[in-house]
């Protein structure tokens, strides 16, 4: 233990985002417990007004990066980068379930401590640069998610969700606790940096045990193949605007810690877990669209989809460079946007106790709500990968990075694989333009103002990352190196 | 901002401003839309006029980054094949928006703003000088397409719609590959197509046999899906079929031609010896696409279908043309590009105001629509003699061309295809016949009135540029010559075995040039070959 123990100010400041998700946390708890008030959209606005400081602190603490608390958190370019990514995805899931709440006649204030929770534990794992460390943000952020994840108590699924996901999701966890228990005895270190000097010394089987464990466990938590298994009867048991969260920040979360574990501790064994993630991300992607296509449910059909985007991401991760790192980082980012638009579309259209969440359900939108069809017209296409959106970008950069990295057998599958999901995107096109509207929207409200800001604003995002893919990129290739 | 910047962003702005007119006021839609459509028009018959027929070089270009990392540049300009190929497409869409203008009564602002966002795709595939762009605007065709044929189609418009996307969209990923990968390979760190064409042409960048091969045909396998090629042909019935008339017009006009215009552009010049090498295989498929379109074309009931394989046939040709490696061979396959646009479109038109008035497509509701509409037999007939290669029309031209160019090289394609050129007279004479001949049943005679102001507007300017392209060639062709000239070179200099191989054969076939020394190569046998090609032509 270094003698000047006590944290400085500069590390308090790094760690700011965190310290005010936990504090608006508690607070809601606390006010849930001593106010009257149902139903308020109070508690939404409160957290939405913490995640937009927390998004400033964010920004602030990078402007002095550095570690942490005895290097247990690195804030660079890549923490911030996913702790604004992670924040932004907290705010869309809030900001489309404020109608979604007083629907189901839910309890505001648990939901949002809880997703406050969760996207805090979502940022230490982002931050940190220590497997303990990261151990705490995933359970933060996981046990969080399994509550959410069933919080609509009397609804039989929503039960079946969460106790899917929990039981599931401890397992996976346990497996990358083991992960890291070995590596702890071999090196006698859980920080990143430390390890990467210290694996080489070692005997190679543990190492490799080490990793594949860990491996196991974030595979599961990015629904990578062939821990995919939870991922479909999750997403639909669970509700809308927690599909979308959880289709996304925890998603984010769990592939900067693939990225940053493995490409920090585990980079000179690169060419050993190569081919396994190369083989995960080719049956993620097969896997993922494949089943999308013969999907009815739009949230298992979303869901599916969101197995087969983890599989283009794991292409990147397979690149092993930074140009494979940043091309991720884009993609998490244009994915974050297009897909929890496409799942606010369906908390609007679902009605109540989801009743309307067949591909069919969305008939005749188009002539119904212009401006919804269009919105989610390019969310899809953004899925899809037709060019001037977001999505194309990433696809575009995860491919070449994999060709970079001359993986051309995986980039022609990949994309070959974008054709073929391209078929059931295309379905949800063509009974939102091409088929007559049908009783399911008889009854459909207009969009609200929260509902308007969940659209538009990751529509508006899509299509400017569509047309200057820069603006991120730029950044996302500076953080992509990692400390060494 | 040079002027056809401005004629990509009119189409655009159009497109941008057509979504915020109410809904209500479907008639200022339509307004809009046409006069955006005409003013564009108007604005690239200017990149004719100031067109330098003197030089292959671009012209109207316009390059700056668009995105720095990898650098993917906004590079525009045009030589003499795009030229053209831009007036068609800005020439086309007023018509199509003018013949739809009673056809389309669902969501009609949707319908004209997806026209325009056609168009704007179109230009810009044609002018885009930039690989990745080029792959862009080659995307963006694609959308609204896909929603002409879903929403405002026939009976099966969405099995038809969702055929042609993924058909394409599966074509375009490999392109997309081999475009990363060649950008990988050519080290210029760039995409613009210029950059890599020099860095692969000057041996800066060395591709391997196998790598050329693989490259080749990713990219050849998407412009033979758009093209189409035989076996690769089964969306563009459907599409046809099921499109609405101006999305059955924009598609066999211009945007199959998008197939062929990536084959003249980037196949050729980028990958010389692969394109040599697979010529003897490519040329068999259109061949077979000529004889096998004309004869499925000729057993059709439905007038659409029909007219659709004709394109499969009178498309096989410009494939022949392509891949025939001859100055007379490319030039007779821009033309014919440019003759297929003006006369299967026509053709489409023409069907579209059948189908209005007798709201059938099948060959046995019509019959003696010559007695009740004298004018619109006299236009399709017009148009149907066009469509068979009379000479003095245009499509004789180009099939003429195609067909000395492959005689050159080799007098058996040329006999086979020539079977095409008979056939077509078989099936189109025929549909005349018993469409317009015979004894015109009840509902002919009461639902054929004779054209409209409205059909005069579309049909006159197709009938004009039917003649003016069969009598006076060198209005089009000049432009044209340079820029294939130039495009014929490139793949023979940079594949110094192959032009050898050239070189003999030419002079099998022409017996021996008295002005270049046999060793010397390559250059003055193709002089030779484009000055002879031009004397022909003239």
């Amino acid at each position: 233990m270094p003698a000047n123990w006590m944290p400085t100010s500069a590390e308090y400041l790094r760690f700011l985002p965190e310290i005010i998700l936990t504090i608006a946390g508690t607070l809601l708890m606390v006010m849930d417990a001593i106010s009257e008030r149902r139903g308020s959209p109070l508690y939404g606005n409160i957290t939405i007004g913490a995640m937009v400081a927390a998004i400033a602190a964010s920004v602030f603490a990078y402007s002095d990066p550095g570690p942490a608390f005895s290097d247990m958190l690195l804030v660079d370019g890549f923490a911030t980068f996913f702790r604004i990514l992670v924040i932004c995805v907290g705010i869309l899931a809030v900001l489309s379930s404020y109608r979604y709440i007083t629907r189901e006649n839910a309890e505001p204030g648990e939901y949002h401590a809880l997703i406050l929770f969760s996207v805090m534990g979502q940022c230490v794992m982002v931050t940190a640069n220590e497997l303990i460390m990261i151990f705490i943000g995933l359970e933060i952020s996981s046990i969080a998610t399994y509550v959410l994840a069933g919080y609509l108590r009397d609804d039989k699924r929503n039960n079946e969700a969460a106790l899917k996901y929990f039981l599931l999701g401890s397992f996976a966890t346990a497996f990358f606790l083991y992960g890291v228990a070995l590596i702890y005895g071999m090196t006698g270190s859980t920080n990143l940096s430390l390890i990467r000097t210290a694996v080489t010394g070692v005997s190679p089987v543990f190492v490799a045990v080490s990793a594949a464990l860990m491996l196991v466990g974030l595979l599961f938590k990015v629904s990578g193949a062939p821990f995919q298994i939870w991922a479909p009867d999750v997403y639909q048991g669970a509700p809308v605007p927690v599909s979308a969260f959880m289709s996304a920040g925890p998603k984010a979360a769990a592939f900067a810690i693939l990225l940053r574990i493995f490409m920090t501790a585990f980079v000179s064994i690169g060419s050993g877990w190569e081919p396994l993630v190369w083989i995960s991300a080719l049956l993620s992607m097969t896997i993922g669209n494949f089943a999308a296509l013969s999907q009815s449910n739009i949230k298992r059909l979303l869901a599916y989809s969101s197995i087969a985007n983890a599989g283009y991401i794991l292409v990147a991760v397979t690149a092993q460079s930074t140009a494979g790192t940043s091309a991720a980082m884009f993609y998490l980012a244009a994915y974050a946007m297009m897909n929890v638009g496409a799942f606010a579309v369906v908390a609007h259209l679902s009605g109540k106790g989801e009743k309307h969440v067949s591909v069919d359900d969305f008939a005749g939108l188009a002539t119904r709500q212009p401006l919804t069809a269009a919105m989610l017209t390019v969310f899809l296409l953004s899925l899809i990968g037709v060019p001037l959106t977001a999505g194309f970008f990433g696809k575009f950069y995860i491919f070449q990075a994999a060709l970079q990295s001359h993986l051309v057998w995986l980039a022609i599958l990949g994309l070959l694989n974008s054709a073929v999901a391209a078929y059931y995107y295309l379905r949800i096109l063509v009974v939102m333009y091409m088929k007559e509207p049908g009783e399911s929207l008889l009854n459909l409200e207009p969009l609200g103002p929260g509902l308007s800001a969940a659209l538009l604003l990751p529509a508006a995002g899509t299509f400017i990352l569509g047309i200057f893919p820069d603006l991120i990129l730029n950044f996302a290739g500076k953080s992509a190196v990692f400390a060494r | 901002m040079t002027l056809l910047d401005i004629v990509i962003l009119l189409p655009l702005a159009g497109f941008l401003v057509t979504l915020f007119i109410p809904r209500s006021n479907p008639s200022l839609v339509r307004t809009f839309t046409v006069a955006m459509a005409l003013i564009t028009f108007v604005v690239s018959l200017g990149l004719a006029l100031g067109f330098n027929s003197d030089t292959a070089g671009l012209q109207f270009e316009t390059n700056f980054v668009w995105i720095a990392n990898p650098q993917i540049n906004y590079h525009v300009g045009i030589d003499g094949i795009s030229l053209w190929l831009i007036i068609l497409s800005t020439f086309l869409t007023p018509i199509c928006v003018m013949l739809s203008w009673r056809a389309v009564k669902e969501r009609p602002k949707e319908f004209y703003a997806f026209l325009l966002l056609l168009e704007f795709g179109l230009v810009g595939v044609f002018a885009a000088f930039d690989l990745f762009l080029f792959y862009v605007f080659w995307e963006v065709c694609l959308i609204p397409m896909y929603f002409l044929i879903g929403i405002w189609g026939h009976d099966r418009r969405i099995y038809a719609a969702v055929k042609f996307f993924l058909y394409t969209m599966t074509g375009s990923v490999l392109m997309l590959v081999a475009i990363i990968y060649l950008y990988q390979r050519a080290g210029a760190g760039s995409f613009d197509y210029a950059t890599i064409l020099g860095a692969i042409q000057s041996g800066r960048a060395t591709l391997t046999g196998a790598e050329q091969l693989w490259l080749f045909l990713a990219f050849f396998f998407a412009f033979a899906i758009k093209v189409p090629l035989f076996p690769l042909h089964t969306w563009l019935p459907d599409a046809h079929v099921e499109a609405p008339t101006a999305g059955s017009v924009m598609l066999a006009s211009v945007m199959l031609k998008m197939g062929t215009y990536g084959l003249v552009r980037y196949c050729l010049p980028l990958f010389p010896n692969a394109a040599r090498q697979c010529a003897p295989w490519i040329i068999p498929l259109a061949i077979i696409g000529i004889v096998y379109g004309a004869l499925v074309a000729m057993v059709q009931p439905n007038m659409k279908k029909l007219v659709a394989y004709s394109s499969v046939s009178h498309l096989g040709f410009v494939v022949l043309g392509i891949f025939s490696f001859t100055q007379l061979g490319l030039d007779g396959a821009v033309y014919q590009m440019l003759n297929h646009g003006i006369s299967t479109g026509a053709l489409f038109v023409l069907v579209g105001f059948m189908y209005e008035r007798r709201h059938s497509l099948e060959i046995v509701d019509y019959g003696g629509v010559a007695t009740v509409a004298p004018w619109l037999s006299t236009i399709f007939l017009i148009t149907t003699l066009a469509s068979i290669g009379l000479p003095t029309l245009n499509n004789f031209i180009g099939e003429f061309l195609v067909l000395q160019g492959s005689a050159q090289v080799n007098i058996l394609w040329t006999v086979f295809a020539s079977l095409g050129v008979i056939l077509s007279a078989c099936y189109m004479l025929w549909l005349y016949q018993r469409v317009f001949y015979g004894k015109a049943s009840e509902e002919v005679e009461h639902h054929m009135p004779d054209f409209s102001g409205r059909e005069w507007a579309c049909m006159v300017p197709l009938i004009i540029m039917m003649v003016w392209m069969g009598t006076y060639t060198q209005t089009f062709l000049t432009p044209v010559t340079k820029a294939t000239a130039r495009m014929l070179e490139q793949t023979t200099t940079s594949a110094p075995i192959r032009a050898q191989v050239l070189h003999q054969r030419a002079l099998a076939t022409r017996g021996p040039d008295p002005e270049g020394a046999p060793d010397e190569g390559v250059r003055p046998t193709i002089s030779a070959i484009s000055a002879g090609g031009s004397q022909h032509a003239r």
